[in-house]
C-alpha cells in the first residue's frame, strides 16, 4: 500500500466504531405494550393515584377494627382521654352550697344528693339533680349552677307555711296555693296559723285565707274553717258555734254576719248555728237551754201558769 | 360496493371520534422503517391571530406531540410478509410515541407504500333538469360513474372526485348551488390488494389500536412534498422508499395517477452488499455515509473501510474507492429511475402542462440525484423534502418522513371523497327500510 494511500484513507475514513449494526431498538413485549397503554390511561391513573389508596386505608381499618381487642382498646383509651380532660382541677366540684333554706331543709337537700365530693362537673346531671329535690314539698323552686372556682350553688325558695290542715290524724302545713309544706307533730308547735279541717280543704285554700281576713275581728273566738262536702265552708267558733256559709260569695256571708254581730251582739247569743247558706234567709238554730227559756218565757207572756 | 364505503365510513367516523378526543396517531409503515406520529388537535382556529399568514394548508390546527421511528421488520415491498415481525416493530414505534407524548392513542391513521395501486379514471353523468346542484346531485352523479371491474381481490383505497362539469363548463371544484342541465364528474379511483388491507388491519387490531383512515402512501407524499402550485399545475411525486417507489401524480390538487414501482432503496443496499461482500448493515452504513450517483477524479482517491466484520482484524481491512461504491450505486438508482419514467409514461404524465417532478423519500438523499434524474426523467426535476410541520422533531423532518407528515396533512384535511357523500336512494335495494327513510329524509 502506498504512503500517499495510506495518509488519505487515514484522513477521509471515519475509524469504524466497534459494534456498528442497526440501532437496537427491542420491540416490548405484547404485555408491556399492554402495560403501558394501560397506564397512560387517564382513569386507570386517576384510580392509581386515589382509589387505591382510599381502599388500602379502608382495608386496613376495616381489618383493624374486625378484631374485638383492638375496638376494645382504642374504647379503652378514648374513655381514659376523656377522664383526663373530664378531671382536670378547671372542672371539678369540691363542694356544694346550698342557699335560701333552712337548715332542715338544707340537710335534707344534702341527703337526696348524695355526692362525693370533688366530683367532675361533667358527671353532675343538673336536671335530675334539680329534680330530685323539687321532689321535697317545702321547696318550691330550686336553682342549680356550677359556680367558677368548683362549688356547686343550690338555690332553693322554700314554701312558707299559711295553714294548717288536719286531715284525719294528720296536721299538715300548707302554703297559700294549698300545696303541702310539712307535716306539723302537734298543733301547738305552729299555734299562729290558722287551721282548716276536711276533705278537699287544700284545694280551696285561697278561700279560706280570704274568710280568715275577713274574720279578723272574731280571731279570739275562731277555732277553725271546716270544709263540708269539699265544697263550701263552716266556721267554727269557740263553744261549738258554727256560722255555715254559703258556696258562693262566703266573705260577703260573713261580714254580713259581722255587721249583725256588731249591731246585735249576734254571736254573744246562745245560739249554735248560723245559717248562712241562703244569704237572703239567714237562719239561726239556739241551743236547747235557750230554746227552753224562751219557750217559757213565751208560755209566761201566754199566761201559762204551769210553772 | 356498499361494503367498501360501510368500512370506509366507519373509518371517516371514527377519524370524527378521534378529531373529537383530540389525539390521533400516524403510522407510516414502509419497508426501511416504521414511523408513528402522535398529533394533537388543538381546534382549527388556535393559531390565528389578527390578518395576518392563515394557517397553510390547516396543518397548524394540530401540533405533533410524539414522534419515534423503528427499523422495519417483516415488510417487503411495502406489504407486510411476516406479521408477528410487523405487528412487534409497530407495537414498538406506538409505544415510544406515547411515551414521547405521554398520552394514550387509539386511534390511527396508516399508509402504504406496496400492494400494487391501480389508477383507474372513471366518469359519470346525470341529468339535472335546470336545477340548481344539491348536495344529493353529487352523491347521484358519484353514484353514476361505472366502475371498473378491477378484479376479485382488490380494494378501493381512494376514490376522489377530481373534476365536475356542469353542461360546457368543465374544471369546477365545487359545483354546489350551481345552475346547469347536465352534471358530469371525473373521479380517479385507486385500487389495491385487499390481502394486503386485511394483514394490514389485522396487525393493527393486535396492537389494540383502531384503524381511523388509511391511505397511499404515494399519495400522502405528494401532499407533504408538493407545494401547492405544483399540485395546481400539474407534478409528479416520486417517493423513492426502502422497498418500493411511489409515484403520484397532482393535477388541479388532486391525484389523478398512483402507482408504486416495487423498487427501493434496499436493493441498494443489497447491491453493495453483494458487491462488497459485507454484511447488510456495514452496505446500509456505506451507502448512507459514502454513497452517490456521480462519481468525480476525488472520488477515486477517497478510500472507505469498509470493515468485512469477520473477526480478522489484521487481514480483512478491506477498503474501497468512493468511485468503486458509486459505481455499484448508479446503475440501480439508473433502473429505478427508468421504471419510474415508465410508470410516468404509462400514466400520461408527458401531456401535462407542467411537467415538474418532486423526488422525495429516504432515497432522494443520495448526493448527485438531482443531477442524474434530470437525465432520465426530464428538466424540471428538484429534490423535495416535506411541509414543516408544527412540533416536529428535527430528526424527523429529513425527506424521509415525506409520507408521515403527509399522512399528518391528510389526517387535518382529508380530500373528499366518494363515500363522504350521501348514498343515492336508488342504489339501495327496492324494498329496504334504509330507502324509505331516505325518501323521508330527503322529502322532509
Amino acid at each position: 500500500m502506498q504512503p500517499v494511500d495510506r495518509q488519505t484513507y487515514r484522513a477521509v475514513a471515519a475509524p469504524a466504531p466497534k459494534q456498528q449494526g442497526p440501532r437496537r431498538d427491542p420491540a416490548p413485549s405484547r404485555m408491556a405494550y399492554k402495560a403501558h397503554r394501560l397506564w397512560l390511561t387517564p382513569v386507570f391513573r386517576a384510580f392509581l393515584r386515589v382509589g387505591v389508596p382510599v381502599f388500602l386505608v379502608l382495608l386496613l381499618t376495616g381489618w383493624y377494627f374486625s378484631n374485638p381487642t383492638n375496638r376494645y382498646a382504642i374504647g379503652e383509651k378514648l374513655t381514659a382521654m376523656k377522664r383526663s380532660v373530664q378531671e382536670r382541677p378547671e372542672f371539678m366540684v369540691k363542694l356544694m352550697a346550698v342557699e335560701g333554706a333552712t337548715p332542715i331543709v338544707s340537710d335534707a337537700v344534702r341527703t337526696i344528693l348524695p355526692i362525693d365530693f370533688p366530683i367532675s362537673s361533667f358527671d353532675l346531671d343538673l336536671d335530675v339533680m334539680r329534680n330530685e329535690i323539687m321532689k321535697l314539698d317545702v321547696v318550691a323552686e330550686a336553682e342549680l349552677r356550677i359556680r367558677p372556682g368548683g362549688v356547686l350553688e343550690v338555690a332553693i325558695s322554700e314554701r312558707a307555711p299559711v295553714i294548717v290542715w288536719r286531715t284525719g290524724e294528720q296536721l299538715e302545713l300548707l302554703d297559700n296555693t294549698g300545696h303541702r309544706v310539712a307535716s306539723l307533730t302537734a298543733r301547738s308547735a305552729r299555734a299562729d296559723l290558722p287551721l282548716v279541717v276536711g276533705e278537699g280543704a287544700q284545694d280551696a285554700i285561697k278561700e279560706a285565707l280570704m274568710i280568715f281576713a275577713a274574720a279578723r275581728p272574731l280571731a279570739t273566738q275562731l277555732r277553725g274553717l271546716v270544709r263540708v262536702g269539699a265544697r263550701r265552708w263552716d266556721v267554727v267558733l269557740k263553744d261549738d258555734q258554727r256560722i255555715l256559709l254559703p258556696e258562693n260569695a262566703p266573705v260577703a256571708a260573713l261580714e254580713q254576719i259581722l255587721a249583725l254581730d256588731q249591731a246585735q251582739d249576734l254571736l254573744a247569743r246562745d245560739l249554735t248555728i248560723i245559717d248562712m247558706r241562703n244569704p237572703l234567709r239567714p237562719t239561726l238554730r239556739m241551743a236547747d237551754q235557750a230554746t227552753d227559756e224562751l219557750r217559757r218565757i213565751k208560755a209566761l207572756d201566754l199566761g201559762d201558769t204551769s210553772q | 360496493m356498499s361494503d367498501l364505503y360501510a368500512q370506509q365510513r366507519a373509518m371517516r367516523s371514527m377519524r370524527q371520534a378521534a378529531m373529537q378526543r383530540g389525539v390521533i396517531a400516524i403510522l407510516d409503515i414502509g419497508t426501511a422503517k416504521i414511523g408513528c406520529l402522535v398529533l394533537r388537535f388543538d381546534g382549527t382556529n388556535q393559531h390565528r391571530d389578527g390578518d395576518g399568514v392563515g394557517s397553510l394548508a390547516g396543518q397548524s390546527a394540530f401540533r405533533v406531540i410524539g414522534a419515534a421511528t423503528t427499523r422495519s421488520r417483516g415488510v417487503r415491498f411495502g406489504e407486510i410478509d411476516a406479521m408477528q415481525e410487523t405487528e412487534r416493530a409497530i407495537r414498538t414505534a406506538v409505544q415510544a410515541a406515547q411515551k414521547m407524548a405521554n398520552v394514550r392513542v387509539d386511534h390511527v391513521i396508516a399508509c402504504l407504500s406496496g400492494a400494487n395501486p391501480r389508477s383507474y379514471g372513471l366518469a359519470g353523468a346525470v341529468e339535472l333538469n335546470d336545477r340548481s346542484v344539491s348536495e344529493d346531485d353529487v352523491g347521484r352523479v358519484l353514484a353514476a360513474c361505472d366502475v371498473p371491474d378491477f378484479g376479485a381481490g382488490r380494494e378501493v383505497l381512494h376514490a376522489q372526485p377530481v373534476n365536475f362539469a356542469l353542461d360546457h363548463r368543465s374544471g369546477l371544484s365545487d359545483p354546489r348551488g350551481q345552475m346547469g342541465n347536465r352534471l358530469a364528474v371525473d373521479m380517479h379511483l385507486l385500487t389495491v390488494d385487499s390481502a394486503v388491507i386485511q394483514n394490514l388491519l389485522y396487525c393493527i387490531k393486535r396492537c389494540d389500536l383502531e384503524l381511523a383512515g388509511l391511505a397511499s402512501s404515494a399519495y400522502v407524499s405528494g401532499i407533504s412534498a408538493l407545494v401547492e402550485d405544483e399540485r395546481e399545475l400539474g407534478a409528479a411525486c416520486i417517493d423513492l422508499g426502502g422497498g418500493s417507489t411511489g409515484v403520484s401524480i397532482f393535477m388541479k390538487k388532486h391525484m389523478i395517477f398512483a402507482d408504486s414501482v416495487r423498487l427501493g432503496g434496499d436493493l441498494i443496499t443489497s447491491d453493495i452488499a453483494k458487491g462488497l461482500q459485507v454484511p447488510m448493515a456495514t452496505a446500509e452504513r456505506i451507502k448512507t455515509f459514502y454513497g452517490g450517483v456521480v462519481a468525480t477524479g476525488m472520488d477515486d482517491r477517497e478510500m472507505i473501510e469498509i470493515g468485512g466484520d469477520t473477526g480478522d482484524w489484521e487481514r480483512d481491512r478491506r477498503t474501497v474507492s468512493r468511485a468503486e461504491l458509486i459505481g455499484i450505486i448508479r446503475p440501480r438508482v439508473e433502473e429505478i429511475l427508468e421504471e419510474v419514467r415508465q410508470s410516468l409514461d404509462a400514466a400520461g404524465f408527458d401531456h401535462l402542462p407542467s411537467q415538474q417532478i418532486v423526488l422525495t423519500g429516504g432515497g432522494s438523499q443520495i448526493p448527485g440525484l438531482d443531477g442524474l434524474a434530470p437525465k432520465i426523467l426530464g428538466q424540471q426535476v428538484r429534490i423535495g423534502r416535506p411541509l414543516r410541520v408544527q412540533g416536529l422533531p428535527q430528526a424527523a423532518t429529513g425527506a424521509g418522513f415525506a409520507s408521515a407528515v403527509g399522512l399528518c396533512l391528510f389526517a387535518a384535511n382529508p380530500q373528499d371523497e366518494w363515500w363522504d357523500f350521501a348514498i343515492p336512494a336508488e342504489s339501495y335495494p327496492a324494498r329496504s327500510l334504509k330507502r324509505a327513510m331516505k325518501w323521508f329524509k330527503d322529502n322532509w
